[in-house]
């Protein structure tokens, strides 16, 4: 790629599959510090998977996916235990735990790992809370809260370490317009003024072309077009038009794989 | 072709139950050997138990109270024609103890505590609570499995004992209070009968082999199901239906063991 600033993860020749389906072919990519970088591409390719892949939950085939350098996928249990501390991941259902307030939720991590006295994570809860305009909602329960206010509430949570990295597993599905552009402004505005590295999987167009310093497009196991949004609005790829404008047949058919039309409607009787 | 397809079934299968038992084992090896850490830990289990077990309080207690009270009477109307209605105590007390007792709380906490467990833990795979903790670098073996583990392991026998101390009771109230056998009799015949090490160490070893086997099989189905609704109905009635089988094929196995001689 074109942009020469130091790369937080990279991923390198990653090839993945699940039973018999590949899911990624020798797939390379790499996530600059501090920018937005954007992972896009039609639903069911396993998006999520890459994701996965990067944080360490699972591992590749083949390739390999490094972090500041260190081979995720060849650190012992403790040691990627202390690089997770450095990420943190907003599930697409928020995965809030459900038998927690949203304050005691967005306290876990600094309870569980910070060693600070109560009432310092309190005030760091209530900053973090303040932040994503939940404050007020600190003493609810997750199932009171609406979908995007559980989002909101579980980005809450993924900053409240302080991370170097938060992975957005598809923030934007099923939001309707008002939280969709809540949460659009957030992204971009921690990732400026926490200096964040934001890695967002989505397949919302207009959303992630709005707030992505540079976007990888994902189809067919492998990387079909990358670039900054600019760059991607004037190409010509048509597989890549086709996603980008939602055109309903091209590259990718409309037809899911059948034998003839006319044979099969017409020859019924043998 | 026939033959050897069901051949090869028998192998694969027999794979599927190998490869199952030892990702049960890690799982269980994974959440309980690890450093104890008290000031964390004490809550989480506190707190499971208080599910586990109080929650489990009710319906093992309103069992054991019928259950005793069938015994006593169906008793009562066999010993009555032999004259020997004084015996009664000793038969409820230790039908109780070395088979009841244990044997139908582990079926009924399979039912109440098992499948809850199974479906909770499918509920915070399928919400990906699992894999979030997991990306917190928090162990969820640790954090999750292994309080529900100890929480099971502890309150059965616990559980158990109730039930059967429950069980004794009824059939004392239908025994004296309804057949009017002597009160003294009763109990003091009971008393006699009753062996320390033979029915009640024995009542507890059996409690705590099901507790360890129940709340395993229920956490393992929970741990590893497929995170969708169908995935969860299907894991929770495994949980029962294995749990049950278990325990008593085991049973069986511990009283050949403990009386067969």
């Amino acid at each position: 790629m074109s942009q020469t600033q130091t790369a937080l993860v990279e991923v390198k020749n990653l090839s993945f599959s699940r039973g018999s389906r590949v899911l990624y072919d020798k797939i390379s990519l790499s996530i600059p510090k501090g920018k937005v970088t954007a992972i896009m591409g039609p639903s069911g390719i396993g998006k999520t998977t890459l994701l996965k892949l990067i944080g360490g939950q699972l591992t590749p085939d083949s390739g390999e996916v490094l972090f500041e350098g260190k081979n995720i996928h060849q650190l012992k249990r403790s040691e990627l235990f202390e690089v997770r501390k450095r990420m943190s991941m907003l599930f697409q259902s928020g995965a809030l735990f459900t038998d927690m307030n949203v304050f005691d939720n967005t306290a876990f991590a600094l309870r569980e790992h910070s060693g600070l006295p109560e009432a310092i994570i309190r005030r760091i809860v209530l900053m973090k809370l303040e932040a994503v305009g939940l404050r007020g909602a600190a003493s609810l329960m997750p199932s009171e809260l609406s979908g995007g206010m559980q989002r909101r509430a579980a980005l809450a949570r993924a900053i409240a370490l302080e991370p170097e990295m938060v992975m957005y597993d598809e923030p934007f599905t099923g939001q309707d317009p008002i939280s969709m552009g809540v949460l659009v402004k957030l992204i971009r505005e921690l990732s400026d003024a926490l200096s964040l590295t934001s890695i967002v999987v989505s397949h919302d167009v207009s959303e992630v072309l709005s707030i992505a310093d540079y976007v990888y497009i994902i189809a067919d196991k492998r990387i079909i077009a990358e670039g900054t949004p600019e760059q991607l609005r004037h190409a010509n790829n048509p597989q890549l038009r086709q996603f980008l404008d939602g055109a309903p047949d091209g590259p990718v058919p409309f037809h899911y794989p059948a034998m003839d039309y006319q044979k099969e409607l017409l020859g019924a009787s043998d | 072709m026939r033959l050897t397809d069901s051949i090869a079934d028998l192998g694969r299968d027999a794979l599927g139950l190998v490869a199952g038992l030892g990702k049960a084992g890690l799982l269980l090896w994974g959440a309980l050997v690890q450093i104890p850490r008290p000031r964390k830990g004490t809550p989480l289990l506190v707190k499971q138990i208080y599910v586990v077990g109080v929650q489990s309080m009710v319906i093992i207690l309103v069992s054991g109270l019928f259950i005793g009270m069938v015994l006593a009477l169906q008793g009562y109307t066999i010993l009555v024609d032999f004259g020997t209605e004084q015996s009664l105590g000793p038969l409820v007390a230790l039908s109780l103890l070395r088979e009841l007792g244990p044997v139908v709380t582990a079926l009924l906490f399979a039912g109440r505590a098992g499948s809850a467990l199974t479906a909770e833990l499918g509920l915070m795979k399928s919400t990906e609570q699992l894999s979030s903790l997991e990306m917190m670098a928090i162990d969820p073996l640790r954090q999750v499995i292994a309080p529900r583990f100890w929480a099971g392991f502890f309150s059965m026998p616990l559980l158990a004992l109730m039930f059967t101390a429950v069980g004794i009771y009824g059939g004392y109230l239908v025994g004296v209070e309804w057949k009017g056998i002597d009160d003294g009799a009763f109990w003091s015949i009971l008393q006699a009968a009753v062996e320390w090490r033979q029915d009640i160490v024995n009542c507890l070893i059996k409690s705590f082999v099901f507790s360890w086997v129940v709340t395993w099989i229920a956490l393992y189905r929970g741990y590893q199901l497929v995170p969708n609704p169908e995935g969860i109905s299907r894991a929770t009635t495994q949980t029962v239906v294995q749990s049950s089988l278990a325990v008593l094929a085991l049973d069986f196995l511990l009283t050949a063991l403990m009386f067969g001689k």
